[in-house]
């Protein structure tokens, strides 16, 4: 049976429902048994950004009056990036159950996970809204690009979190390989310090960053400076290429998949 | 009526049995750079081929291991056959592992909504029937509790209800179903029944010939991954019946015999036990076939 595109839309269209259901499930619970409910979504930001400042206040701080802004911008990007990853990397195994006994788009739950926890982070915006208006960052038009970093963003956790899952089916030291991966993202981030320190002999591990450019640019939105085109095209680069293999390597072994959970 | 639904073309389904299970990057690479990486190959469906036409009832008869799990799986979709094609027209309801598709956390009421949307039905739909089922699954106020609190008759009741509500074209049994306590099981016979009378396409596999002649019209037998037999209920039944079932009672009483050869040289005494060990030894034969059961639909 040839995969056309006729035919992979019209069991998306059947299944539409069923991706809804689960990235309704996965927001509902995440939060179910907590007393504070969805409100945890708001408060993680605010304490981890807390922290943050009151460790990194030294570095940049003291010339920034916003530097809480910064960072929140930064970090709710980066935990977005990384929650929604590991999850999807999880997902295959964890619905193995589902998976030997109905029929299912396979995609469905990498692609459901990433999705809640886009919301997840949406919501969590709230915060940096917050954040502006007590530290006074006047948001400009520009704010309203900052659309273009964020779909990058999730096209870029749609792709890694497919080659992710695939690959976690197969090999399940991925999970931990991923979290060392993951902190190496987070240090060469930039989310508590500033870019200009780095010496630019060491530059090219922003580069080598998937999610240095995308942070850039959406502080470049929060601070109302227009789009920085270079980063633009490098993070573009990155989501695309990322979804594509995430596509294509999904594809070709979701198969197999059933014979190794 | 004869209009065919399923067409089942020469499929063959391969595994590839590593001989050291690996699953991790370091061995994976380890034994890639010594080149010890090894398949051994396993068919366990070769060179399959029938066509079921609308309102057969098949039953699908073999020993353990003989495929017909593996069988089913195709023709619902969940394995994709190695070589071969297969056609399936209509929708499917696969009756395997009621309930197996629940989130714990959720409550009934919520679960009715998922597991009704992984088996691909309409949010409209659902709601539509939401009352109907929660009524026929019998399962009253718990319906607000995580599911994780129901007894394990609840969650097959549930999901049977879920599973049923709309009418399959084709209907997937793993062995006879046994949902809940002696009444429902009564209800959702009589459910099962009623499709049956409406002309619905079955696919049942079962050990036991007893079962297959009470619900089917048609049977085929499953050996080691090949299609041996394919015919009406009584002749294949009785086929394997002979070939399968007397078979190993006659092998199993032979070994016996031999063992007991071997222990009467042994000891004098063990010739009084002769007549009742005898038994015994038919009746575990019997017995092996019931938790082989058992066991393939875990």
């Amino acid at each position: 049976m040839e995969i056309t595109l006729d035919r992979v839309l019209k069991n998306f269209k059947k299944y539409r429902y069923l991706l809804f259901e689960l990235t309704k499930k996965n927001i509902k619970l995440k939060y179910r048994r907590s007393y504070l409910g969805i409100l945890w979504t708001l408060l993680e930001p605010i304490l981890t950004t807390f922290v943050l400042t009151v460790v990194f206040i030294n570095i940049r701080g003291k010339k920034d009056h916003a530097f809480p802004v910064y960072i929140l911008t930064g970090r709710l990007l980066y935990s977005f990036f990384s929650q929604a990853t590991k999850q999807a990397m999880k997902s295959i195994r964890s619905n193995s159950s589902m998976i030997k006994k109905v029929y299912v788009p396979k995609y469905i739950y990498p692609v459901s996970d990433v999705l809640s926890n886009f919301i997840i982070f949406l919501i969590s915006t709230v915060v940096l809204f917050g954040a502006m208006i007590v530290f006074k960052v006047q948001p400009t038009k520009y704010i309203l690009y900052s659309i273009i970093p964020l779909l990058q963003l999730l096209v870029l956790s749609l792709g890694m979190g497919l080659i992710l899952a695939t690959l976690a089916v197969f090999f399940r030291d991925m999970e931990y390989l991923w979290g060392v991966a993951l902190m190496l993202i987070m240090y060469t981030a930039a989310i508590f310090y500033d870019a200009g320190i780095v010496s630019d002999e060491w530059k090219w591990i922003f580069n080598a960053n998937p999610i240095f450019h995308i942070i850039l640019n959406f502080r470049n939105c929060v601070y109302g400076h227009p789009l920085d085109m270079n980063a633009l095209l490098i993070s573009s680069g990155y989501s695309i290429i990322s979804l594509v293999a995430g596509i294509v390597l999904f594809y070709k072994k979701q198969d197999k998949f059933i014979l190794n959970i | 009526m004869s209009r065919e639904v399923i067409r089942v073309d020469n499929i063959g389904m391969r595994f590839n049995l590593m001989e050291k299970k690996v699953d991790n990057l370091k061995e994976f690479l380890i034994k890639l750079v010594k080149n010890q990486i090894r398949y051994q190959e396993f068919w366990a469906l070769k060179n399959i081929s029938f066509t079921v036409n609308k309102g057969d009832r098949v039953g699908i008869l073999g020993l353990n291991g003989a495929g017909k799990s593996t069988l089913l799986k195709i023709i619902a979709g969940v394995l994709k056959a190695s070589e071969g094609e297969i056609t399936v027209r209509g929708k499917i309801a696969p009756l395997l592992e009621l309930g197996a598709g629940f989130d714990p956390q959720y409550t009934g009421a919520e679960n009715i909504y998922l597991y009704g949307a992984m088996l691909g039905y309409p949010k409209e739909f659902i709601s539509e029937k939401f009352n109907e089922i929660v009524e026929f699954s019998e399962i009253g106020d718990f319906i607000n509790v995580p599911v994780k609190n129901y007894s394990s008759g609840m969650k097959a009741r549930l999901g049977f209800s879920i599973a049923t509500i709309v009418e399959p074209d084709i209907l997937i049994l793993d062995e006879v179903l046994s949902v809940g306590d002696a009444k429902f099981k009564k209800k959702s016979e009589k459910r099962i029944l009623d499709m049956f009378d409406k002309g619905i396409t079955v696919l049942f596999v079962s050990h036991s010939t007893e079962q297959v002649r009470r619900i089917c019209s048609r049977a085929i037998i499953l050996d080691k991954g090949s299609l041996i037999a394919d015919g009406p209920v009584d002749e294949i039944c009785k086929l394997y019946e002979e070939k399968y079932i007397d078979e190993i009672i006659v092998k199993k009483l032979k070994k016996k015999k031999k063992k007991k050869k071997k222990s009467i040289a042994d000891t004098k005494s063990a010739q009084v036990n002769e007549p009742a060990s005898d038994e015994t030894g038919e009746d575990t034969v019997l017995g092996g076939e019931a938790s082989g059961a058992a066991k393939e639909d875990i």
